[in-house]
């Protein structure tokens, strides 16, 4: 499949970028993951080789950070902030309206590909709580109207 | 007329690109400056006038017309109108130290930090030896800012004394508490203060190259901080000649990965080093055997920033303020359920009630508040009866609390308190590295037996079991993960123990 060959070609192009790089495995990942979207599992043979490294330990890597994904996500990540501040605002009503409106629960993708949902400690926005984290912006006192404006805003997007 | 529009992410979370969109549409190019820190009010626009710079918040885009109509006239006439900024009571009756800079200017502008005696500090430590500059931070008593509180000069001390080829500073960027937001402030405000702070301490001890290891939930300080660092290596402020005194410093931004355990300094060491966030045992000291097994300091981002000031000012200025052992100023940052949340900068020794009730003027509900959980996550949660305590390292340990970072949140009477100290072993389970027993499986005990306890079930040995695995977190864990994890748990039980019997509360 060309897509999976591109893949193949891109991670390689980027163990090499990052293998002289010290501590380098966690830079790397993060560029792979932008680049893909995911870290596929082919994708740790060859990052072990490349950083001189067992498979073992780099899954082990991988699996540790919440930040890493294994699997393809939606073309969205919508993510809620669970920590006490938020939580003082009524996080855990919107959670629940979250996985209501979007039919999902955390760590899975809408049947249409537009969203996946991802819990989150903290997003340092706590004087404006409950915060949603869509893609790279945050979004302040978010509740259960403003969530539902916010997901019918992505439109096109989704 | 210039006007200044925040670019820090609250601001961006409350709409200010929209307003700066607004104004734009206007003809008006406005300023993107960091924020105040008056997160009320933000997106707060300011504007500079021949009666000062004055202050219009929180602004929506379609309060632009009316704004810049009022202007035209009489701008005390406008609903939004907030008078002279720096003159408002919650900024007025700060001690900004570290955040004098923040919010005035475009926060990655070069000039604007010189023109605000940026750099001084840099340049004084250049003319000075690495044990000079060591002394002055341990004469200023300045305490480490991540929490710990360990002080800052004995750590330099340490790195300094040690012979190596390879030292390093690392920056804590990955400022995990829930209710915490002064590093990001530090950071999206004033960006090369850190810079700064950072160059002082490679110049200290002997390091070459710095780190900040930075949380991946703070896309807008990646980007500012990037940007900063290129410039100030561009102006030899970073590089191999800072300055042309022949010295070197080099910095980059490692991203963070969503692990709140890789805040602890040993697993955020390991994480730097391209491993899993697995907490080390000490010894060695990360100031001995730290960043790929060399000497390294490994400080807060306002520690750091601190020492610019410290630099410039002279560690006896930094030493007259504050109480006690706990010198200097404190970021109190105020979030959760209250009215007006934001960073206040304060000498140690303030109350806790001074800060919810004058500065933050209670619960963004309008209810009453409940409890105050200072400290983050780990922190205890305090009754009302607790909250004369004054914010003093100290002073609050004698009542099994702890200041931490300095972050605040309060929930109002509708909290149920055994949900959140269920939350804090909830929490513990998702964040353990794994590496010891008590913290890895107590905390799982910990979320079960707090069940049993609502659920009625077996109450009074289910309690005492309870406190035995708090005893044996607190005592057996490796690190504050496991070891502090008890505190909300122990302070909501002794505190709000009417919430674990499982009834309804019946005053909402």
């Amino acid at each position: 499949m060309a897509t999976t060959e591109k893949n193949r070609a891109d991670i390689s192009h980027l163990v090499e970028q990052f293998k002289a790089v010290p501590g380098g495995l966690l830079p790397l990942l993060h560029a792979i993951q932008a680049e893909i979207g995911y870290v596929p599992d082919s994708a740790v043979p060859t990052i072990a080789v490349g950083l001189n490294l067992s498979r073992a330990e780099v899954h082990g890597v991988i699996s540790f950070y919440h930040d890493f994904k294994t699997h393809p996500v939606g073309r969205n990540t919508v993510q809620i902030c669970r920590a006490e501040a938020c939580q003082s605002m009524g996080s855990r009503q919107l959670e629940a309206h979250a996985k209501q409106a979007l039919g999902i629960d955390y760590h899975e993708t809408t049947a249409d590909g537009g969203i996946t949902l991802e819990p989150v400690y903290c997003l340092g926005n706590c004087a404006c709580s409950p915060s949603v984290r869509i893609n790279d912006d945050i979004v302040a006192r978010v509740d259960a109207e403003r969530f539902d404006e916010l997901m019918a805003n992505l439109g096109g997007a989704r | 007329m210039s006007f200044y529009i925040p670019q820090d992410t609250t601001a961006l979370a409350c709409g200010a690109e929209a307003v700066a969109h607004a104004l734009q549409a206007a003809g008006v190019e406005p300023v993107r400056n960091g924020s105040r820190g008056m997160f009320w009010l933000e997106p707060l626009l300011e504007v500079d006038t021949d009666a000062g710079r004055i202050g219009f918040g929180p602004v929506s885009s379609k309060d632009i017309p009316s704004i810049l109509d009022a202007l035209e006239a009489d701008a005390s006439s406008h609903d939004l109108y907030l008078g002279q900024v720096e003159q408002m009571d919650y900024l007025a009756s700060q001690q900004r130290l570290t955040y004098a800079r923040a919010g005035l200017g475009d926060p990655v502008c070069l000039d604007n930090y010189q023109a605000l005696n940026g750099f001084k500090g840099l340049k004084i430590a250049l003319a000075m030896t690495g044990q000079q500059i060591v002394d002055q931070v341990k004469d200023s008593g300045l305490r480490g800012r991540g929490g710990a509180a360990f002080p800052a000069g004995i750590k330099w001390q340490t790195v300094l004394n040690c012979d190596a080829e390879q030292k390093y500073i690392v920056c804590n960027a990955d400022e995990g508490d829930s209710g915490t937001f002064a590093d990001r402030l530090v950071m999206e405000s004033d960006p090369y203060q850190l810079i700064e702070g950072m160059a002082i301490a490679g110049l200290a001890v002997g390091a070459t190259q710095g780190y900040i290891y930075l949380r991946s939930e703070y896309p807008v300080a990646h980007k500012l901080l990037d940007i900063a660092i290129e410039r100030a290596e561009a102006a030899d402020f970073l590089g191999d000649n800072i300055q042309g005194s022949g010295k070197a410093f080099h910095l980059e931004v490692r991203l963070g990965a969503g692990a709140y355990i890789c805040g602890e300094e040993t697993s955020l060491l390991e994480s730097l080093e391209g491993k899993r966030g697995m907490v080390r045992a000490k010894p060695p000291l990360p100031a001995i055997e730290g960043l790929f097994g060399k000497p390294t300091v490994v400080n807060n981002v306002l520690t750091l920033a601190a020492i610019s000031t410290i630099l410039e000012q002279g560690a006896e200025t930094y030493q007259n303020f504050g109480m006690g052992r706990s010198r200097g100023t404190l970021a109190i940052q105020l979030a959760g359920n209250i009215k007006r949340g934001g960073l206040i900068e304060l000498a140690f020794g303030v109350t806790l009630r001074e800060v919810v009730e004058d500065y933050g003027q209670g619960t963004f509900s309008g209810r009453p508040i409940r409890a105050i959980q200072v400290g983050g996550p780990l922190g205890a949660f305090l009754p009302e009866s607790q909250w004369d305590t004054p914010l003093d390292y100290e002073a609050f340990a004698a009542i099994k609390a702890m200041i931490g970072h300095g972050g605040i949140v309060v929930f109002d009477d509708t909290a149920d308190m055994a949900a959140q100290a269920r939350f804090a072993m909830e929490f513990c389970v998702a964040e353990s590295c794994g590496k010891c027993t008590p913290c890895r499986i107590g905390s799982v005990r910990g979320v079960e037996v707090i069940d049993r306890i609502v659920a009625n079930e077996d109450r009074d040995n289910n309690l005492i079991l309870l406190h035995d695995l708090c005893d044996t977190m607190e005592m057996g864990s490796l690190c504050a993960m496991g070891g502090m994890t008890p505190f909300p748990v122990r302070s909501a039980l002794a505190h709000f123990s009417s919430d674990f019997t499982g009834e309804v509360r019946g005053d909402n």
